[in-house]
């Protein structure tokens, strides 16, 4: 890429030509307020927050639509841009329920920041306002257009990204509202609560419907053992709540402080994932070795299993039965575990902290019993664990490292990749490869399968047989996949497909990074990158050598795919309407 | 959904005849308004199962399709009754209490602006300026005009339509 120069507030700074001067901007460390705007998802020049004057042109300009180019001249502060931001921002919050008190956003929200940083003290025009219903129907996120800045950033999310496109612009001019087709709620359209659209809110417009009360109840219930069980990427984003760097990861202070809170045991769904991989590798063995329907794709994942049911019931028996690995701990924990300490599994309340809104959803599948016992009474994300933690008056920074509690104390580091994508194709090649050959393998890290990248492919020795591969992240690109599979175009063995771009790190219930923050970094990567430090520093990096499954199969479930573990461990799935 | 209307009863024929239309534009750019408006000149409104037949058809997300009916005043998500009201509310009717009538409207049909009773026996409009000042408050029923109106004559005007 050729490059540029250009004067910023009279600094010279020379940049990619493909850049637009809000890029510029930064790079010379000029901030430039923003809200419409972020990168990777909406790019639209709509909210005019971010305007600059340009030497030569006549109006202001959106510098996050601005082209730089050579010899431009550009101005960030001068009483005509200051003027012409504040009074946009006037007119936004004239039209917002300003509660930041009682607003789960106050403290991350980009508008809040945007009225300190442009110094607002008042609100002079406070006329007529939008009053809209909240919708609290969906199991997994609440829409509040009371708080709306109607930014879009959340269409562009569900509808170029996603490519679920449940929500959309309606109405026009003052009656402009974000909303799903004739207003019906979410929980009424195919809407998949991937909870991509709360990531990328600015505002507190959307929100994860919070169940921590229901947790507290349970904690401060004495008939009841609270068990609780998290996912392997909350360790990688949980410390950015309590102002740690991100990539952190804070699996040792996860643990201290889980049991602070009261649980009876805190286990790690690592232990599920590996059970997973017994299960799915074996799984994929027999569709292989027996003829069984192939491609075999992964579903750990509920927004990308309601995504498959609405738009490619076609695929229903490609999809592995696996249950997701926190469902199946969840089931275990309720059998295996409860008869080994003599509870009766109607008095135990199994709690999910995942990075991920969906579960919410999953949870309550009614798929998801085993003899009236739910696998998982209930999930929160990492944002609300957070919460807790807050609400307890926990020190999170100075909490000690502990550990898991037994008899799940040690998963292995395949486990702890799931939070990535590429992670479970991983982990089932470093089981698969092993149990198909006989054989150790030399090197189990599989760098063909990792990365960021919408798809990606590979074709895997194993044997005699080459294993070809697929990986999607983000429903785009599951779709694209999908649709070149259903045209013949491509031919794989086994896929792995997360809903959420960047896989479970980057899912819709982790912490929120202001779009500001996520100008600058690769966040998929930096929190990728704490999850494979994790499996490289295990002592243990393949599930089928992780002692406790071991252990579990022969006191408990027999064979892998066996009786009992299809009982409790195997799910089903049910096609689901377009509209 | 939360519109008051009567229940969908395209037919057949109109059906092939909007099959026809989404065909003839299958590919093209920009061709959700022009299907649109012929959709609505077949059924007279959009209702979501024409709306859902044209997404399906055009590849369309059923979001964006609803986005553009609600965004231009042209489409109607309903349909108009066999009796269609228009109350003015130009500035005229306005100050001499067409607001009230209004209000009486939807209180004995049941219904808010845009909307269409259930029987398909009314629908209610609220225009502007009809040109008819002298006789303000002014309503319509599809071409009969009625001026000079207090209230307590809509639960007549409307029952007159009932027979
Ligand atoms: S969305 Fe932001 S500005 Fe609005 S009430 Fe919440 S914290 Fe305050
Ligand atoms: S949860 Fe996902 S599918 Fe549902 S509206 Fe948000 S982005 Fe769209
Ligand atoms: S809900 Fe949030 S992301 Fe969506 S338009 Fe409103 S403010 Fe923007
Ligand atoms: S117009 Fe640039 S951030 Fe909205």
């Amino acid at each position: 890429m050729e490059n540029v120069t250009l004067k910023i507030n009279g600094q010279e700074i020379t940049v990619p030509a493909d850049y637009t001067v809000l890029q510029a901007a930064r790079e010379a460390g000029i901030d430039i307020p923003t809200l419409c705007y972020l990168k990777d998802v909406s790019q639209t020049g709509s909210c005019r927050m971010c305007v600059v004057e340009i030497k030569g042109a006549r109006n202001l300009q959106a510098a996050c639509v601005y082209p730089v180019s050579e010899g431009l001249e550009v101005f960030t502060n001068t009483p005509k841009v200051r003027r012409s931001r504040k009074v946009t921002l006037e007119l936004l919050l004239s039209n917002h329920e300003r509660k930041c008190l009682t607003c789960v956003r106050s403290g991350n929200c980009e508008l809040q920041t945007l009225s300190e940083e442009l110094g607002i003290t008042d609100i002079p025009y406070d006329g007529e306002r939008q009053q809209h219903e909240v919708d609290t129907l969906s199991p997994s996120i609440i829409r509040d257009n009371n708080k709306c800045v109607l930014c879009r950033r959340c269409v562009s999310a569900c509808k170029n990204i996603q490519t679920v496109a449940v929500i959309d612009a309606t109405e026009r001019g003052f009656k402009t509202t974000i909303a799903s087709p004739f207003n019906k709620s979410l929980a009424e359209v195919p809407c998949v609560n991937c909870g991509q659209c709360i990531a990328v809110c600015p505002v507190g417009a959307l929100r994860e419907k919070d169940a921590t009360d229901d947790v507290w109840e349970a904690l401060g219930n004495p008939e009841k053992t609270v068990i609780v069980q998290t996912a392997p990427a909350v360790r990688a984003a949980l410390g950015e709540e309590f102002g740690m760097p991100i990539g952190t990861p804070v699996t040792g202070k996860m643990a201290a402080a889980l049991r602070r809170l009261g649980f009876d045991k805190t286990f790690d769904t690592d232990t599920g994932a590996d059970l997973t991989i017994i299960e799915e590798g074996n799984e994929l063995l027999d569709r292989i070795q027996n003829g069984g329907k192939l491609p075999m794709i992964t579903s750990c994942s509920p927004g990308w299993i309601k995504f498959c049911e609405h738009n490619f019931p076609d695929f229903l028996d490609n999809l592995s039965s696996c249950k997701s690995p926190h469902q199946m701990f969840g089931a275990i924990i309720k059998s295996y575990w409860a008869e080994k300490n003599g509870l009766d599994p109607k008095n135990i309340v199994t709690v999910s902290v995942m990075p991920c809104v969906a579960k919410k959803f999953e949870c309550g599948r009614d798929e998801m019993e085993v003899a009236g016992n739910r696998d998982v009474d209930i999930v929160i994300s990492t944002r609300e664990l957070a919460r807790m933690i807050k609400q307890a008056g926990i020190k999170f920074a100075e909490l000690p490292d502990e550990k898991f509690d037994n008899p799940f104390e040690e998963a292995s580091g395949a486990g702890v990749i799931f939070g990535a994508t590429g992670g479970v194709m991983e982990a089932a090649l470093r089981t698969v490869a092993e149990k198909l050959t006989g054989k150790e393998l030399s090197s189990i890290d599989f760098h063909q399968v990792r990365g960021t990248d919408g798809i990606k492919t590979a074709e895997i020795p194993v044997g005699d047989l080459t294993v070809k591969v697929a990986i999607a992240h983000g429903l785009g690109n599951a779709r694209k996949l999908l649709e070149s599979i259903r045209n013949g175009e491509a031919e794989y063995h086994f896929i792995e497909i997360m809903a959420c771009p960047g896989g479970c790190v980057t899912g819709g219930g982790q912490p929120i990074v202001p779009a500001r923050v996520q100008m600058g970094i690769d966040l998929k990567k930096e929190r990728a990158k704490a999850l494979y430090t994790e499996d490289a520093n295990a002592a243990i990096r393949k599930s089928h050598q992780n002692p406790d499954i071991i252990k579990l199969y022969d006191e408990f479930l027999g064979e892998p795919g066996g009786h009992k573990a299809h009982e409790l461990l195997h799910t089903h799935y049910q096609a689901r309407s377009k509209f | 959904m939360k519109q008051k209307t009567l229940p969908f009863q395209g037919t057949p024929e109109q059906e092939a005849q909007l099959k026809k239309v989404i065909a003839e534009h299958k590919g093209q750019k920009g061709a959700t308004i022009p299907v649109l408006h012929e959709a609505q000149n077949i059924y007279g409104y959009l209702p979501i199962e024409v709306q859902e037949m044209i997404s399906e058809g055009l590849n369309v997300p059923l979001a964006e399709i609803y986005g553009i009916v609600t965004f231009y005043a042209q489409f109607s998500l309903n349909p108009k009754g066999k009796y269609h009201i228009g109350v003015c509310l130009g500035t005229a009717c306005y100050v001499k209490g067409s607001g009230d009538l209004l209000n009486k409207i939807k209180e004995i049909l049941g219904i808010e602006v845009g909307e269409c009773t259930p029987d398909g026996l009314f629908s209610l409009e609220a225009t502007r300026c009809i040109g008819a000042c002298g006789l303000a408050p002014v309503l319509t029923v599809n071409e009969d005009v009625y001026g000079r109106l207090v209230v307590d004559d809509i639960p007549g005007i409307i029952e007159k339509y009932r027979q």
